[in-house]
């Protein structure tokens, strides 16, 4: 059940419009498309769940969001449109004064995330004091109430304690505390479950969800596990070789999927339920985002393709309000192929 | 056989194109010197216009060509027995070579062995070579070797044994250090499933997966050798007179400093510097290609 | 006949004694658990961390040496085997592991990575492992130039198809699968798990299947065992228990589990604390600390798996005190 359903008249909080970031060689040669042609709407208050395997560009499309790419991708078109301004056109100085701030992100692996060096209460209390000048003291102090925010038994004792001191499921949830310390609008959440066990991750995927209800966040989730987009976002946008091949409603797009990457996924992941059949599974192998084939990049592995999804690559159309897709046949009246037109 | 149906796609491209290329970056300066140093190592014979190690007594001190009381006879000029200074750098340049890479390899071989035995069986073999290895870096090791010189008396063949001796434990160290992680990888743990002993293991799975680190420290190591014969030279217990080593030079010319006879030992101070430097920039770019490549394979 | 046998196996680690002596304690990764994987039926063991799976795992390769209770292969105590018997024991137990980066020698070709179980254990001609690798990369829909290449020429899924082959080279019973399909993208799961499923039917393997994948394991296992902190706490018939678990800790780790539908109700239970460490377990009932259901006695007693339903339970509300005080006993 989708949670977090805010009905939002007003202007989105976040939106890209034909976002590409390229990485190019060093010596020039090889271009790899990592995000290509995104275009993504995002709500306050609203769960946006972006699903991709390897070779998505799904996290790179995150480090586009807070243009913390290496220095080897280049961002070459499109807008990010955040409460109105374009990050694109904003100087570093002014990005600073975005991350952390406005915008917060959360990463698949805690420890990584936590320096070892320092207390949790500096480490929670970082973000406000470089966002709100705020001193040492009144920042340790809020440090507390986020650590408490965050349901850590015992605050006062965790935030003079360090990182390994503390289990995955705590730091998780530290790193969490670090990203909403500043009150962002919206909080970007890369694979944050991953290295969690699953009571630990329940407990933090529900945590998630009451903070957003509390502060009317934003959360972008980003993963390859479809079970949190179900249980968690509004919205979802597939993405497969840097291309967002179908986004639209949760529900919509669980119950009829308008892609056939979509469906197959769908299709291939065990359930509880019904666990006798042999499963669906996709032929193939993830794309080589070095080494793409002409027309569309799913083709290779799809079972409908015909002639023409080899040869160009599908447009993005809205087949309902609500819902984009990337697929000739979706449109068949757009490549001038009959639906009875044979799979090759 | 219905397993077919998931057809897989292999890579088509061969991969040998793609690494020759990945090395496409080397730093060229360092490479075309050491390969210049070896070439004249190899070609000396050809090369030297005199004999290195029988000088004209009539011909002493005298200065490079250019300077007033040269001659283009002795291009880089002559040392205290007339002897012709290029003709002893080229062929100290072969003393250098020869003893540089047979003490990295001599070293290079018993440490890696060492490493490979101590960090993968572990237990007592492991204490007895650490303690070893301790033991031997509390010795200074240029004392040590001047030592073993002293005792087994000076030759070039002693000097890559004893510096052999000196230095294997950086190897054994660095090594077993992979080692002990490289046992808990997955294909190790597999092995053993599979039913091979230990020696299999070590021989098959291991070795080869520390070979590239051994390797990229040899570069670094020849460095090392290199000052450390030439700084045994210098002190006269390296490669014994006649012989044009470059440290004995170093050490010859010294007195020639305070008179003004600075090619006695610029010129030999030069050719260790860029040997070293060389050997150093490579092996470090070495260990920058090879390491990225180890985690993706 | 099982294959596998476990009776009341045990594995403690010793940790080192503290700085002054103090005897720090042992980690009880394994605590007296007992299970049988029958031929041709796979086995599933979920848990989380520190549940003592991945130990389970390695006590049955032979990794690791049980500190109490015994492993019976084919009815044979593996102690009482002699030297003979515990290598055709190691032959028929093989393993694929997690990290298909990781399970493969960067330096080895394929073929030489295949071979290997059997250069090791048999003394066949080159011809004749030839045949049987050709023969192993076709059961696992592998086409035959993959043997001269090297493992980094090759995708995730294809490297686990690879380790699959080379775990079938010695045509074992048992195939401990350690996470097999984790690390692999959610597109290629099925085809392994399909492979795998196919594998069994034709060979008639036995699977020790760990994962963390509940529908994975509910899919693919005949019987789930359950285990916390050392200890088995369910076991059973691997879709009723999915379906219908009893043990506490079942209940809610089945409710954690992601749902594949987003109008999928299910009730969430969320467990308080963390998941104590294996160095100290908790008193009597090692869950008592986060049960929803703890009553007083589960804090002094450790509960006995016993059967109900056909499904083995270790819980105090299932099999309430027959003498002494009343107690609360709560109906599930």
């Amino acid at each position: 059940m989708p949670f977090g359903t805010v009905t939002n008249s007003g202007p989105p909080l976040l939106q890209l419009e034909h976002l590409s970031t390229h990485y190019v060689s060093a010596q020039g040669t090889r271009v790899v498309r990592a995000v290509d042609d995104v275009s993504l709407t995002v709500r306050a208050g609203e769960t946006l769940g972006i699903v991709g395997e390897s070779g998505s560009g799904k996290s790179t499309l995150a480090l586009t969001l807070l243009r913390i790419l290496p220095p080897a991708a280049r961002i070459v078109g499109g807008r990010i449109l955040f409460e109105g301004e374009d990050l694109l056109q904003k100087s570093e100085t002014e990005m600073q004064h975005v991350r952390g701030k406005r915008i917060a992100m959360v990463l698949q692996d805690p420890m990584a995330s936590l320096n070892p060096l320092f207390t949790i209460g500096d480490q929670v209390g970082e973000p406000i004091r470089i966002h709100e000048g705020a001193s040492r003291r009144s920042a340790w102090e809020r440090a507390r109430a986020l650590l408490k925010a965050v349901r850590i038994p015992s605050p006062e004792t965790r935030v003079k304690q360090y990182p390994h001191e503390m289990s995955g499921g705590m730091r998780q949830r530290i790193v969490g505390a670090i990203g909403i310390s500043c009150e962002p609008r919206l909080l970007i959440a890369d694979e944050p479950t991953t290295s969690l066990d699953l009571t630990i991750q329940a407990q933090y995927l529900n945590l998630l969800r009451d903070l957003q209800r509390e502060h009317n966040l934003a959360l972008i989730f980003i993963t390859h596990n479809l079970g949190i987009v179900a249980k968690m976002c509004d919205q979802l946008a597939v993405m497969y070789a840097g291309r967002v091949v179908e986004s639209g409603p949760v529900s919509q797009i669980f119950n009829t999927p308008k892609h056939p990457y979509t469906e197959a996924l769908l299709n291939s992941i065990p359930r509880m339920t019904d666990t006798e059949q042999r499963l669906v599974a996709i032929d193939g192998q993830p794309p080589d985002l070095s080494a793409l084939p002409a027309g569309c990049a799913f083709a290779p592995r799809c079972a409908r393709a015909v002639d023409h999804c080899r040869v160009a690559a599908p447009p993005e159309t809205a087949p309902a309000a609500g819902r984009t897709v990337r697929c000739w046949l979706a449109e068949p009246a757009l490549a001038g192929v009959g639906a009875e037109s044979g799979a090759a | 056989m219905s397993l077919q149906a998931e057809s897989l796609a292999l890579p088509a491209r061969s991969p040998r194109r793609s690494t020759l290329s990945h090395f496409a970056d080397v730093p060229i300066v360092p490479l075309v010197i050491l390969f210049g140093i070896a070439l004249v190592a190899i070609f000396a014979n050809q090369l030297a216009p005199h004999n290195p190690e029988i000088g004209s007594l009539s011909a002493r001190f005298k200065p490079p060509f250019w300077q007033a009381g040269g001659s283009t006879k002795f291009l880089l000029g002559t040392d205290q027995l007339g002897r012709d200074v290029l003709s002893r750098l080229i062929f100290g340049a072969r003393i250098s070579m020869i003893v540089g890479f047979t003490a990295v390899i001599f070293a290079g071989t018993i440490g890696t062995i060492l490493g490979i035995v101590s960090g993968y069986l572990g237990g007592w073999v492991d204490q007895v070579v650490m303690r070893l290895t301790d033991t031997w870096l509390a010795l200074p090791a240029l004392t040590f070797a001047i030592f073993l010189a002293a005792i087994v008396g000076p030759s070039m063949w002693n000097i890559v044994i004893i510096l052999g001796i000196t230095y294997w434990t950086r190897y054994a160290r660095v090594i077993r250090g992979e080692v002990l992680s490289l046992k808990e990888r997955e294909f190790v743990r597999l092995a053993i499933v599979a039913g091979c002993s230990k020696w299999t293991i070590m021989r098959r799975h291991i070795l080869p997966n520390v070979i590239n680190s051994a390797i990229v420290l040899g570069t670094l190591m020849l460095g090392v050798v290199i000052i450390a014969e030439a700084t045994l030279s210098f002190l006269g217990v390296g490669v014994p007179p006649p012989e044009p080593a470059w440290g004995l030079m170093l050490s010859d010319g010294k007195q020639g400093l305070m008179v003004g006879y600075w090619w006695l030992t610029v010129f030999p101070g030069i050719c260790i510097m860029l040997l070293v430097l060389s050997a150093n920039i490579l092996g470090d770019w070495l260990r920058v290609k090879l390491d990225p490549q180890l985690r993706q394979l | 006949m099982a294959v596998v046998e476990a009776i009341g196996l045990t594995k403690h680690f010793q940790t080192k004694r503290g700085l002054f002596g103090a005897d720090a304690g042992a980690v009880r990764a394994v605590d007296g658990i007992s299970f049988a994987i029958e031929a041709g039926r796979t086995l599933g063991v979920v848990g989380e961390s520190g549940c003592g799976k991945t130990t389970t795992a390695k006590l049955v390769l032979g990794l690791e040496e049980p500190t109490g209770g015994r492993i019976l292969f084919e009815g044979r105590d593996l102690a009482s085997l002699d030297p003979a018997g515990r290598r055709l024991y190691r032959r028929s137990v093989q393993a694929v592991f997690q990290d298909p980066f990781a399970s493969l020698n960067p330096r080895m070709r394929v073929d030489a990575i295949i071979a290997e179980p059997l250069i090791t254990n048999e003394s066949l001609s080159a011809a004749e492992v030839e045949r049987r690798v050709d023969r192993l990369l076709d059961l696992v829909g592998l086409p035959a130039r993959a043997a001269r290449l090297f493992p980094h020429e090759f995708s995730g899924g294809q490297r686990q198809r690879i380790a699959i082959a080379r775990a079938l080279a010695l045509s074992p019973r048992l195939v401990v699968l350690d996470e097999p399909v984790s690390a692999l993208d959610v597109s290629i799961r099925a085809q392994i798990l399909n492979l795998l499923r196919d594998l069994q039917a034709e060979l008639g393997l036995s699977y020790l299947f760990i994962a963390h994948d509940l529908a994975a394991v509910a899919h693919m296992s005949h019987t789930i065992v359950v285990m916390y902190l050392g200890k088995i706490v369910e076991s059973g018939d691997a879709k009723t228990l999915a379906r219908a678990p009893k043990h506490p800790y079942t209940e809610a780790l089945f409710s954690a589990a992601l749902p594949s539908h987003p109008d999928e109700r299910r009730e969430e239970i969320i467990l308080p604390g963390e998941v104590p460490s294996p160095l100290r377990p908790p008193s009597g009932c090692r869950f008592h600390p986060r049960c929803p259901h703890a009553m007083a006695r589960c804090a002094e007693e450790a509960p006995e798996l016993a059967e109900i339903d056909g499904r083995m339970v270790s819980c105090h509300l299932f099999h309430p005190a027959a003498a002494g005080a009343a107690r609360e006993a709560q109906p599930v």
